[in-house]
């Protein structure tokens, strides 16, 4: 069993039972300071655990870079 | 008296007048943007260099993300981050990338941007108001980047912005002030701060919004685009420094015709 999500732009297949705190352990790239938008709503850190990704959900996954 | 010398002395005329924002008080004016520098290295001189205590940074997908070590550096420099809006073209995009910038930069200050169309890189106001109130309902501290429209300003002062930060002509253009009299008016219409935000291309057009009587300058191509970024940092620090003395100082009229400043009494007749 497997979940397709888009995860920034791109189709993604993930682990049945897979949740944000999985996605961004896998695509943060060593960033702390990550954040995540789930449907176009903001996932705060403290329910990345506790909220399970569901098929077709859209995620944006988000980390901080040099800005004016 | 050589930049070593320079800087101390900057230092104790800047302190000397604070500049406060949202309830903060820096002794910097110039806020800087990061954006198009080429290396860390040279990040973290420039923004020593250009004194600055505020310095903006930006959101995007991970995978097209700097390095997670630019946070580091501008931690270490000390500085208070500022996270924009920088590509938003919607209130809702503008609102949701607030939010996220909390979240990654554990800040609810936010340099809103929401722009009309890539190509010109303008405001577009019904958005951008539109954006503004709701950050400021959800607890936001809001540096509105607007146009240099003065009824614009006061109304995104008057929905509870902490500052407004008109453009002097087009981000990045480098065109400096386009419209001076509109950033004038603005200073007078509103009892927020005033930042002049984008257009800045050299260090006269950073004096010149000081003299028009903004708080502070906000600036990232003129510096992070130079030939040499350091250099020019610097010499925007100087710029917003004495821009403001001169505010201050109070400019003589503008006459059509000379006034001789050497006396006419006693001029000997040869």
């Amino acid at each position: 069993m497997s979940v397709q999500v888009t995860v920034n732009g791109s189709a993604t297949e993930l682990a049945d039972g897979a949740t944000v705190a999985t996605l961004v352990a896998g695509r943060s790239g060593g960033h702390d300071r990550v954040a995540v938008a789930l449907n176009g709503d903001v996932v705060p850190r403290s329910r990345w655990t506790a909220t399970p990704l569901s098929p077709g959900d859209r995620l944006e996954v988000l980390a901080p870079t040099a800005g004016g | 008296m050589s930049t070593s010398e320079l800087v101390p002395a900057l230092q104790q005329e800047e302190a000397a007048d604070p500049f406060v924002l949202g309830g903060e008080a820096f002794t910097s004016r110039l806020i800087l943007g990061t954006g198009g520098l080429p290396s860390l290295d040279v990040l973290e001189r420039v923004v020593r260099t250009s004194g600055s205590q505020l310095v903006t940074v930006a959101l995007r997908r991970v995978e097209a993300a700097a390095g997670s070590s630019m946070v580091g550096v501008l931690e270490g420099c000390g500085v208070r981050l500022l996270p924009n809006t920088a590509g938003c073209q919607t209130a809702r995009e503008a609102v949701l990338t607030a939010q996220l910038s909390r979240e990654a930069f554990g800040t609810d200050w936010i340099k809103l941007e929401v722009i009309g169309d890539e190509r010109t890189l303008l405001p577009d106001a019904v958005e951008l108001l539109d954006a503004a109130e709701q950050l400021v309902a959800g607890g936001f501290t809001v540096l509105a980047y607007t146009n240099d429209d003065p009824i614009l300003g006061r109304r995104l002062a008057d929905s509870g912005c902490a500052a407004v930060m008109p453009l002097g002509s087009p981000i990045g253009s480098g065109l400096g002030i386009r419209n001076p009299h509109n950033i004038a008016l603005l200073r007078e219409l509103v009892d927020v701060p005033v930042v002049l935000d984008a257009g800045i291309g050299t260090a006269s057009d950073a004096a010149l919004a000081m003299e028009l009587g903004c708080d502070a300058v906000l600036l990232a191509s003129a510096v992070t685009r130079a030939r040499n970024p350091e250099r020019m940092a610097l010499a925007m620090r100087q710029a917003v420094e004495g821009g403001r003395l001169a505010r201050s100082a109070g400019r003589i009229p503008r006459r059509w015709h000379a006034e001789a400043s050497t006396s006419m009494a006693g001029l000997p007749d040869l």
